[in-house]
């Protein structure tokens, strides 16, 4: 067999293998899911009517639902660091390092199945959404298309670092914790209030980090809003992470096991 | 003879200062059972990860085959080869024991009907077919234990390696674990077990090699390593002080005499003649012990054997040929 088919085939094993840890135990996915749509309710129903500046809850929706879709990916891939953390402690990790399988499918399979389990939840956040009354009301099907894509070019670059972050950590708790940052960071971009409102000394800090500019990015697909530079700085945010991510997770990966 | 299924020459590990491994050699011939022993700690389970390419060896070490491949060179040859059931359960405790299985037959690539014939056959085999459709985190220390050698089977390996096999396990477990391995043998496979039991290196092994220090401090069949044993001796305890000092009197120089508790240990091979000949003595000296234990070598005699052994020939090595009748 080639190396093509022997990775693909030992990848979707793997895959396979992680789509029932996440069908039998659910319940990580799920508290995962809760910070994001606790958000979405929170600043809807309860802040709402003062974050929206007077403008009124239907346009408040609009404008943070971008926001939250991406802070979707960010917090269920803190889920995929607290999995694979979980995993490489498993003595089946070793098993898998003395059978001669592509020792790459054991990274692939969980990276294609937090990729699935996340868009999935992005899917799962945007219909509470829509259920709220989010509309897009300016998006042709090419937009459509570029939205998800960059979804999922979002979710991909996260995936990876999420990887480097469980496996560079010893135990579950401490991947759960270095992996904050992807809870966090949304809540300093223009999730939730224009880059305008912000401090001056700020903006920058809020305008580059990786949120913002995809936030703006799928903003202006789904609502026709200015994109402008955040276009590409969104795909160079995604592809630079993603790169990071892999080299950064195959290293540790290739570390002598404990 | 032909190739060894397992051939090291010098294997080495540290980490950092500390030496776990100091140049062990090892040439075991295939289709039969070695057993490296030796305490806790003593390198066993990292010679077993070296083997099987879970880690490097570490610098200094001499080429090392398995199953004829080069370790460092044809890692993927090795892991074809070889089958790992280590210290610490390695089965997916989330999914159930008959998934396990069917995991390993994918990741051995064998087809959808095989390998659901192949996972059958071995949890009936491993008498866990009643037990299939749980997840294996329900399981038993022993079933876990089966369930890990059973999926370590699904590729028909030739070469076993399995790492303290029974510890933890209770004593029915360890005696179908036993016969277990004795039916893989049978089958030609080659087996190479760590233990802490001279019991069971005894019950199983072929050849044994006694690891202390990251050495090997002694190598030969049990029979040659009982030899170089001098732990077996009869214990008798009195509690009447001049019954004691009668029995040491009566029964010789031989005797260790341990006035503290009034005990007195004599060496013995454990037969029965020998033991009735203890016994004449007493009867004939009138003489009744209130206590009399035989106590036969273990693991704990090997290794005060061993290190006395160092200790007085004051050599690194301190390797007392097995050929060698060793004085009692």
């Amino acid at each position: 067999m080639s190396t093509l088919s022997l990775a693909v085939r030992d990848s979707a094993t793997m895959l396979r293998r992680n789509l029932l840890h996440a069908r039998r135990y659910p319940s990580l996915t799920l508290n995962v899911l809760l910070t994001p749509v606790m958000m979405l309710l929170l600043f809807v129903y309860i802040f709402g009517d003062t974050m929206s500046g007077g403008a009124g809850r239907d346009a408040y929706i609009a404008y943070i639902v971008p926001g939250i879709l991406l802070m979707t990916i960010g917090s269920t891939t803190v889920g995929t660091a607290v999995s694979i953390c979980t995993d490489m402690s498993e003595g089946i990790i070793a098993r898998f390092r003395t059978m001669a399988i592509h020792r790459g499918s054991i990274l692939f399979g969980h990276v294609v199945g937090s990729l699935l389990q996340t868009l999935m939840s992005v899917v799962f956040v945007g219909a509470i959404g829509v259920a709220m009354g989010f509309r897009s009301t300016d998006a042709t099907v090419l937009e459509w298309f570029a939205a998800f894509g960059l979804l999922a070019l979002f979710t991909l670059a996260f995936t990876w670092i999420a990887l480097g972050m469980g496996l560079g950590s010893p135990n579950a708790e401490a991947a759960g914790n270095s992996a904050m940052p992807l809870i966090l960071l949304p809540l300093i971009s223009s999730a939730f209030v224009p880059l305008g409102s912000m401090p001056g000394w700020f903006r920058p800090i809020a305008e580059y980090q990786p949120f913002t500019p995809a936030i703006e990015t799928l903003r202006g697909l789904l609502l026709g809003t200015e994109i402008g530079h955040n276009g590409w700085l969104a795909v160079a945010w995604c592809v630079g992470l993603t790169v990071l991510g892999y080299f950064w997770s195959r290293s540790q990966f290739d570390r002598e096991p404990k | 003879m032909t190739n060894p299924a397992i051939a090291a020459n010098g294997l080495r590990k540290a980490y950092g200062e500390k030496t776990v491994l100091d140049g062990i050699d090892l040439s075991i011939p295939a289709g039969t059972v070695f057993a490296l022993l030796g305490p806790n700690g003593a390198g066993k389970t990292t010679a077993v990860k070296i083997l099987s390419t879970l880690i490097p060896p570490g610098q200094g070490s001499g080429a090392i085959s398995v199953g004829g491949h080069d370790l460092a060179t044809d890692a993927q040859a090795v892991r074809a080869a070889i089958g790992v059931t280590g210290q610490f359960s390695a089965v997916d405790g989330l999914i159930t024991g008959e998934e396990n299985m069917l995991l390993m037959a994918d990741l051995h690539h064998l087809s959808k009907a095989e390998g659901r014939r192949v996972a059958a056959d071995l949890l009936e085999r491993f008498d866990l077919t009643e037990a299939a459709k749980k997840p294996a985190s329900t399981y038993s220390g022993g079933m876990k234990r089966r369930l890990d050698i059973a999926m370590t089977l699904v590729g028909g390996p030739r070469i076993i390696f399995l790492d303290e096999p029974t510890t933890g396990l209770d004593p029915r477990s360890r005696h179908s674990m036993w016969q277990m391995i004795r039916g893989l043998v049978a089958d030609g496979v080659t087996v190479f077990l760590t233990t802490q039991y001279l019991e069971e290196a005894d019950e199983l092994a072929d050849r044994i090699a006694v690891l202390h220090h990251g050495k090997i401090a002694a190598e030969g069949t049990a029979d040659e390593l009982k030899r170089i044993v001098p732990g077996g001796h009869v214990r008798l305890r009195f509690t009447d002080p001049t019954a004691y000092r009668a029995a040491a009197a009566a029964l010789g120089d031989e005797t260790v005499r341990d006035d503290e508790v009034l005990a007195l240990q004599l060496p013995s091979d454990g037969t029965q003649r020998d033991l009735r000949a203890v016994l004449d003595r007493l009867d004939a000296a009138g003489i009744e012990a209130d206590e009399l234990t035989v106590h036969t070598p273990d693991l704990d005699d090997v290794f005060f054997a061993l290190t006395e052994t160092e200790a007085a020939t004051d050599t690194a090595a301190g390797i007392p040929a097995p050929s060698k009748e060793t004085v009692r």
